[in-house]
């Protein structure tokens, strides 16, 4: 048995205890120590995932526990491809808070490590109860990293965010409790194993557990109609957090994928399929809002929280279809969106830094400074996330649109998928130039009678680049090397169309 | 007792749910506590109700209680005190911050 499995989880949470013992003067330890975690994250996942490239299922009874009654961590494709993404996603994200936000107030280290345990933990894990457990872990971290640095308006989003977070974990609670009333187990695999012979008259109850916990997924995943916590949160919440938190809305996508597709999945007698009816109608419309918000956004970080949302919807439209092709497609677009709202995260932070009072309010301002660097990252950015050619975006898109085409909601799909892609170009078209193309008058006088030239922050510094940089080019190397990652995606997702290969991997180790 | 006690869940869950849809945060954090304590007796009551029997293995013992939801919710009510405790201090901050205890943080008109 491989201890390599519990490392992600491991990891993380042991540079979290050690970071609380550092002194907070200390910043360059507390960097060190958090960047070493980071990567020693990242090989770890990588080793998983040429393990797991194989087809091979790994699985980790802790304490030795044999599966159903003890708790598993179970690693396959789809697991270890988005712990990858994290890993990735985090390192960027790190390298930007340490430009001054994790000096903005205290434990900023041991929340980011903290929240990485929890996100590591619930990809990880076999166990509905610890995915509960996990989720409340990756969400205390994250109500303590939303809120840091203060502010009023951070105050009023957190509030919302916890809140709204708080009533969720309750819903989860009931969902789970329904399901080990009814079926008497906990463990993902032997639930998908016990449903199907659940009696009649608790079908009823078995659903509701299902459709229940379908709601709790839908709400970390920023769902319609459960996705207005989202853009206020993450526009008023610092940058590089902003940037890690679109990694959280894919946990609640992770979270449907994996228990629709094992519990609830074709194996699942009379309670299978229970969310097709819902999944793609619910999607379709979360992308026609988001793109609505989009268009309507006052704010650049407001405005970017909404492409959040349509890619939400974008991602669950290839869900909803749940075919080979499409859940493959969807898995592509998924670490694509991820790192590209990532990086628009950031890089809208590095261009209200450079704005003065106007910050991100989309509306002329000041001359931005070295706005040829920083207009052509934006420039690639808003092609990634409209998914033009040739970028990756677009290469998920058309392997989503490929997909739909034999499926009865072709129009729909179609439909809304291309209008939407082509809202947001609008949309990123005139944002841009907005914020490169047009200054205000008043600030060109300024800048002519050499007054003022920019805010603070006109010097790039070099970690700004990396990170933006950094995830930009991730887009662009899945762009190169697609065939590969392709061939990843449909192989994951051939094995989560067969769900025995999961089952059997958890219950026959001991 | 089944009776009594899913009405007792009901009652929990219904005032959870009224209070923590007020606007403002005190009765939220009541309410969200309600819920909590709807919920943890409805995880305890889903290894069905027994009475004078040890959840342990015992010789003498004839029949068990489930002693999985025991540990289940002895879980979920240390998760959910921790979760109330910052969701108090929460509500103060955006007291202080806002001036005001409304959820949005301004007053109706």
């Amino acid at each position: 048995m491989s201890h390599l499995i519990t490392s992600p989880v491991l990891i993380p949470l042991l540079a979290g205890i050690v970071l609380l013992m550092v002194r907070d003067q200390n910043i360059s330890a507390k960097r060190a120590i958090s960047i070493v975690s980071l990567l020693m994250q990242l090989a770890c996942a990588l080793l998983l995932l040429k393990t797991v490239g194989t087809g091979d299922i790994l699985t980790y009874a802790l304490g030795n526990w044999p599966a159903p009654y003890g708790i598993v961590l179970v690693a396959d494709r789809l697991a270890t491809w988005i712990l990858t993404i994290t890993a990735l996603l985090a390192i960027f994200a790190f390298t930007y808070a340490t430009l001054n936000t994790d000096r903005a107030g205290r434990h900023f280290h041991v929340l980011f490590q903290l929240q990485l345990f929890g996100l590591n933990g619930a990809f990880l894990t076999g166990d509905l109860f610890n995915l509960f457990v996990f989720f409340e872990i990756l969400l205390l971290a994250s109500y303590g990293l939303m809120l840091h640095g203060g502010g009023r308006l951070r105050t009023k989003a957190s509030l919302h965010f916890v809140v709204i977070n708080l009533a969720g974990s309750t819903v989860f609670l009931f969902a789970v409790g329904a399901l080990y009333g009814v079926v008497g187990t906990l463990n993902m695999a032997d639930l998908a194993q016990k449903i199907a012979n659940v009696p009649a008259e608790n079908v009823v109850l078995v659903k509701a557990a299902g459709l229940l916990l379908f709601s709790v997924f839908a709400l970390k995943a920023a769902l319609l109609p459960l996705y207005l916590w989202l853009p206020a949160g993450y526009a008023q919440t610092s940058a590089p957090v902003a940037a890690l938190f679109t990694i959280m809305t894919k946990v609640g996508a992770y979270s449907i994928l994996r228990v629709y597709s094992l519990i609830y999945g074709s194996n699942a007698g009379a309670s299978a399929h229970l969310i097709e009816r819902w999944l793609l109608p619910l999607a379709l419309a979360s992308l026609i809002v988001g793109v609505i918000g989009v268009l309507g956004s006052k704010h650049l970080r407001v405005q970017i929280a909404y492409l959040v949302v349509a890619s939400v919807g974008t991602l669950f439209v290839a869900f909803g279809i749940n075919s080979t092709q499409s859940i493959s497609a969807g898995l592509y677009y998924l670490p694509h969106t991820t790192f590209a709202s990532a990086a628009l995260f950031l890089l809208a932070d590095a261009i209200a830094n450079r704005r003065g009072a106007v910050a991100d309010k989309l509306d002329a301002g000041p001359v931005i400074a070295s706005p040829r660097l920083l207009g052509g990252i934006f420039l690639v950015l808003a092609m990634l996330v409209a998914g033009l050619p040739p970028f990756s975006g677009f290469l998920g898109k058309l392997m989503l649109l490929k997909s739909a085409v034999n499926h009865t909601a072709m129009p729909w799909v179609m439909g809304v998928v291309l209008v939407s892609g082509l809202l947001t170009m609008i949309a990123m078209a005139r944002t841009g130039s907005l914020l490169f193309y047009k200054a205000n008058a008043a600030y060109i006088e300024e800048l002519s009678s050499h007054k003022v030239r920019v805010a603070p922050f006109a010097k790039t510094d070099a970690r700004e680049l990396v990170s933006i940089i950094g995830l930009l080019s991730l887009c662009l190397m899945m762009t190169i090397w697609a065939e590969p990652i392709i061939v990843f995606t449909q192989a994951t997702a051939e094995q989560l169309f067969n769900p025995m290969q999961y089952i059997n991997a958890v219950l026959s180790q001991s | 007792m089944e009776a009594l006690i899913a009405l007792l869940i009901g009652v929990l869950t219904m005032c959870g749910v009224y209070l923590s849809l007020r606007n403002r945060t005190f009765s939220v954090v009541l309410g969200l506590t309600f819920l909590s304590y709807a919920v943890n007796l409805f995880l305890f009551a889903m290894g069905r109700l027994t009475i004078g029997a040890p959840p342990i293995l015992d010789n003498s013992a004839t029949n068990y209680a489930d002693p999985l939801p025991q540990a289940l919710v002895l879980t979920a009510i240390v998760i959910s005190f921790a979760m109330t405790a910052y969701v108090i201090v929460l509500a103060l901050k955006s007291r202080a911050d806002l001036g005001n205890d409304h959820v949005d943080g301004k007053e109706d008109d």
